[in-house]
């Protein structure tokens, strides 16, 4: 027997969670499928100083166990394992873990983005021996340590000014000759003393045996190679969207974010709903992410009664 | 039902030495979001596989120095000790059937 839901939410961001808020608060009963990486990326980052309503600032993952606390408090119910094939030709849409069927007559996609990774050999190579995509996660083992940033936008300088706390220096390096990132980020990190920014330089390579020691750079402009000593490098050069669940049967755009109508979250598929990263490549906020969980919840309300009232 | 052990630095040699089996080792710390999201899918393998397979985990914050040894650099990362030697090594959170094949030899 498949568990039939009104709703089905799948994934445990921002969005995801603040759609589980209002659809659990329209007594839709939701039900979340939290995925691996639940609570999404702020469980990967420390201060969130623009969240509205927390003037001193909060922790990602703090922020997130709140998100989830209150969608918890009106009912909401959560399946701590990843969505692994889902299939949308008709309502209701269905979602496989594991040899466990769920299914929603509506259904919300909130599966965020994932950190893009710069696809170097020497990259895979040497993941987990210096080369890291968390800061927060791994900047303690480079305590005294010179390390590399590779990026240009918010979060890459967010990472560097937190790596400061324990390398010796943090180099950026940066293809372009001017970040991404806000100014308020860029004043921060230009301002640190322990930072260098290397600008219109691209990683080439990575070299070390059972660890790395240092990165063959590549200057943008010029061409000319140059190196770098460091003993970890922190990758943060964007994310791509995760819907390789929905190829083929969603509309996605060439990047591969999910294609929702002009002022809403519907998708190609009727009933089906995208909220958060997963179909924003602009603005990638936690604030824009809850924003548009909580109209995929209310557009999904709606095409519920509406379904109902056309039988 | 086995559950997952916490070791210490100074515990850790004696338990590799005295395992029967392989031994998987956790190597997280409070700090690391990754580390929680993966504490649940160790829960479940040390539980499924207890016959097979025993699960610790080491806090590196408290516990740095086998972290040091076995020069970890990312958290989490898991190893596999057979007869008290690295047989196989994965970091990063996964999911529990992506993990499952990583382990598959040591599950067997």
């Amino acid at each position: 027997m498949t568990d039939v839901r009104d709703v089905l939410i799948v994934g445990s961001g921002p969005a995801g969670l603040t759609a589980a808020i209002y659809a659990a608060r329209a007594n839709l009963s939701p039900l979340v499928i939290e995925g691996l990486g639940a609570g999404g990326q702020l469980m990967l980052t420390t201060e969130v100083e623009n969240f509205p309503g927390f003037p001193e600032g909060i922790l990602g993952p703090d922020l997130m166990a709140r998100f989830r606390e209150q969608a918890v408090r009106f009912g909401t119910e959560f399946i701590t394992a990843d969505a692994e094939a889902v299939d949308l030709r008709e309502a209701p849409f269905r979602a496989r873990v594991g040899s466990t069927e769920y299914a929603g007559r509506s259904l919300i996609i909130s599966t965020g983005a994932s950190a893009r990774m710069l696809g170097l050999e020497s990259e895979r190579r040497l993941l987990g021996h210096g080369v890291s995509t968390c800061a927060t996660c791994d900047g303690f083992f480079f305590r005294e340590l010179p390390i590399a940033v590779v990026g240009g936008g918010d979060s890459a300088l967010e990472e560097a000014i937190f790596l400061t706390k324990f390398a010796s220096s943090v180099t950026i390096i940066h293809r372009r000759d001017e970040f991404r990132a806000s100014k308020i980020m860029q004043d921060r990190a230009l301002a640190n003393p322990k930072i260098t920014v290397r600008w219109n330089s691209a990683v080439e390579e990575m070299v070390g045996d059972a660890k790395v020691e240092r990165l063959i750079l590549r200057d943008t402009i010029t061409n000319e190679k140059s190196e770098l000593d460091v003993a970890g490098v922190f990758v943060a050069i964007g994310h791509t969207p995760n819907t390789s669940l929905f190829e083929g049967q969603l509309d996605l755009d060439a990047n591969g974010y999910i294609v929702t109508q002009p002022d809403s979250t519907k998708t190609s598929v009727e009933g089906v709903f995208a909220a958060g990263d997963v179909q924003d490549h602009v603005f990638r906020q936690a604030i824009t992410a809850a924003g548009s969980g909580c109209m995929a919840a209310i557009e999904a309300e709606r095409w519920l009664e509406a379904v109902a009232h056309a039988h | 039902m086995a559950e997952v052990a916490n070791v210490t630095d100074a515990e850790f040699d004696s338990l590799i030495s005295q395992a029967t089996g392989p031994v998987l080792v956790d190597f997280w710390a409070d700090w690391c979001g990754p580390c929680k999201q993966i504490a649940p899918v160790l829960d479940d393998i040390a539980a499924q596989y207890a016959d097979r397979l025993t699960v610790a985990k080491i806090d590196i914050d408290a516990n740095p120095n086998v972290a040091r040894r076995y020069s970890v650099m990312s958290i989490p990362t898991l190893v596999v000790f057979v007869d008290g030697d690295i047989a196989t090594r994965v970091v990063g959170a996964r999911t529990k059937e992506r993990l499952l094949d990583d382990l598959a030899e040591y599950l067997g």
